[in-house]
């Protein structure tokens, strides 16, 4: 410390290389992040043609549009993603309400069977789902529930308890109590005191779960692909995995790049609008422990 | 349900303890999850003991004990398969948190573009297991794929290698797109644990004389502990789960070469429609993670104790 104290410029300037390296060093790690998608994009963009090519072309010119035309053609690829936008959001307000409840007792009220709910919710979020599948898909089967909606829903609202429980039991917390109280001397139940004083209060943490709830049934792939065996039922997981050349046995990967930029494109706009919520949302249950 | 519930609470506090109200809160939250999980893995285990396979119903679904499992112990496939798992979820979650961490203590020491990082970070996070897996079987192509295209630039190899399609690579591959798409998302989790770290103790440590690499050790790492072993789990129990990517990426092939238990299990039950035999499996699977997560407990559990 006192030798570099008595060299000050030789400081600064090792200072300065450090900070250079730092800046270095996050670039690089911005450009993992993203390179393998933008790569995706550049690939949309190419025909057959341009595809073809050793070593491939960074960007093709001219940009191929027709692929994302093509892409809704012979197939109902449209209906896939109209089919994911319902059952997401379906999932995702269910899964609110129902861990909303749930997150408000567990918060704020002192009820027998506490310890046994938070156990359930833990055990939820390290169960794998292919060990359920086959009783599900026997029940679902014999309810003549296959291929449709309902059977994503009601395991996606389960699978997403542990995430909606958790953020919206620590967002409840942190309001002060006095609130409910004060709803209370005013001649509030505490359903009321529930529904006017805490839920409009708490809107920004139910908003931050929604969106955390809608990517998870958005991406959902096991129970989509076990559940939903006709194209018009896919959503959209499955209809990517199972997406393939119409009338033509090479694989379409311009296409397949197109359908993934206009999937992905939804999750991209939610990631850029909300990265602040998104971040404090999931990073709030790992720090805390 | 909600109805009945405030219909009870309008008649005031006496109508509807606090206790009641509790319990009646977490119901349908209850409800669903005995449905869709508990429920459920009871009939799973019940399957598992029978014969039961949907292509051939006249043999209807005779009761045979523990047959399943005593066969489960002398099939390689499966054994393969725990293998595999075990293989993947190592290696990919050991890279997640050495590379995870060093980009946390990195962006820890920046200030300026934290949006695009965030923006940058939440990309792989938020992208769809299957479309990513897709998108890296293009980037592994073997006759046009970029990855094969800059390693051949830089003369890493002669020929290009069909990545996916070889069993000597097919798993190192899914383990690279993995680390690709949960490495940022690690990152965020410990650089979230740093940002609560006081700087005081830090510079107190400065005064002392300690390097970089002992103030790592003796500060941030006790610290960070209860982070880094939270993250550890879930990373760690999502590895074990692995299904979509191996599914899209190899099919579990070439061969068995990436077939982990999740896709031995699923092709046995609707690939080979065997629900007795899938079943097994399927219980096989729950509690190979259940033995990560009570293990990750216990080293959590000393944590509090201490």
């Amino acid at each position: 410390m006192s030798t570099t104290y008595s060299k000050p410029t030789k400081r600064i300037r090792k200072e300065h290389i450090a900070r250079l390296l730092v800046y270095l060093g996050v670039a690089l790690f911005v450009a993992f992040c993203l390179a393998p998608f933008l790569w995706i994009v550049s690939t949309s963009l190419k025909a057959p043609s341009q595809l073809h090519t050793r070593p491939p072309e960074l960007i093709s010119w001219p940009p191929f549009f027709k692929n994302y035309i093509d892409i809704f053609r012979g197939r109902p690829f449209a209906q896939n993603i109209w089919n994911s936008v319902v059952v997401a959001g379906w999932a995702t307000f269910l899964s609110l309400v129902v861990g909303s409840f749930a997150a408000y007792a567990l918060a704020r009220l002192q009820f027998k069977g506490r310890d046994l709910i938070l156990s359930m919710v833990l055990a939820v979020s390290m169960f794998p789902g292919i060990a359920i599948v086959s009783p599900l898909y026997l029940s679902f089967s014999r309810l003549g529930l296959v291929n449709t909606n309902i059977a994503l829903i009601f395991p996606y609202i389960t699978f997403s308890m542990p995430l909606t429980i958790w953020t919206l039991t620590s967002f409840f917390r942190e309001l002060p109590m006095e609130l409910e109280e004060a709803a209370k001397v005013d001649g509030c139940t505490p359903v009321q005191a529930f529904r006017k004083v805490i839920i409009p209060l708490s809107a920004p943490g139910v908003f931050t779960c929604a969106i955390l709830v809608f990517i998870f049934a958005w991406n959902e792939f096991l129970f989509a692909r076990t559940f939903m065996n006709n194209a018009a039922s896919y959503t959209v997981p499955v209809a990517m995995q199972l997406f393939e050349g119409v009338g033509d046995y090479t694989i379409p990967w311009g296409q397949i790049a197109a359908a993934s930029v206009v999937v992905t494109l939804p999750l991209i706009i939610l990631v850029l609008a909300f990265q602040r919520r998104i971040v404090a949302g999931l990073t709030a249950g790992a720090v805390k422990g | 349900m909600g109805a009945q519930v405030a219909g009870s609470a309008t008649k005031g506090r006496q109508g509807l303890s606090e206790s009641q109200l509790g319990r009646a809160l977490v119901t349908p939250a209850v409800l669903v999850m005995c449905a869709v999980v508990f429920f459920p893995i009871l009939a799973t285990f019940w399957l598992s003991l029978h014969e039961y396979n949907l292509k051939y119903p006249y043999l209807g679904q005779p009761f045979v004990g523990l047959r399943n499992y005593i066969e489960l112990l002398s099939d390689s496939r499966f054994l393969n398969s725990v293998k595999i798992t075990t293989l993947f979820t190592v290696s990919s979650v050991a890279v997640e948190l050495v590379l995870g961490m060093a980009i946390a203590l990195l962006l820890n020491r920046t200030f300026k573009g934290r949006g695009i990082v965030r923006t940058a970070v939440l990309v792989p996070w938020a992208l769809t297991t299957v479309v990513m897996a897709r998108m890296w079987a293009w980037i592994f192509n073997s006759e046009y794929g970029v990855f094969n295209a800059i390693l051949h630039r830089f003369g890493i190899i002669d020929q290009y290698i069909p990545w996916v399609a070889d069993t000597n690579f097919a798993l190192w591959a899914a383990v690279g797109a993995d680390i690709w798409k949960t490495t940022p998302f690690m990152a965020l989790l410990l650089l979230a644990g740093l940002q609560i770290i006081p700087r005081e103790l830090y510079e107190a440590s400065m005064v002392d004389g300690a390097g970089g690499w002992k103030r790592f050790w003796s500060i941030t790492v006790p610290i960070l502990k209860p982070t880094i072993l939270v993250s550890l789990l879930f990373r760690t129990l999502d590895a074990a789960r692995v299904f979509d990517l191996l599914f899209v990426l190899t099919g579990g092939g070439p061969g068995f070469a990436t077939e982990s238990l999740s896709i031995y299990t699923y092709r046995s039950l609707f690939v080979n429609l065997d629900f007795g035999y899938g079943s097994a499996l399927a219980v096989a699977t729950f509690l190979y993670v259940m033995l990560i997560s009570f293990i990750y407990i216990k080293l959590l559990g000393a944590r509090t104790e201490r």
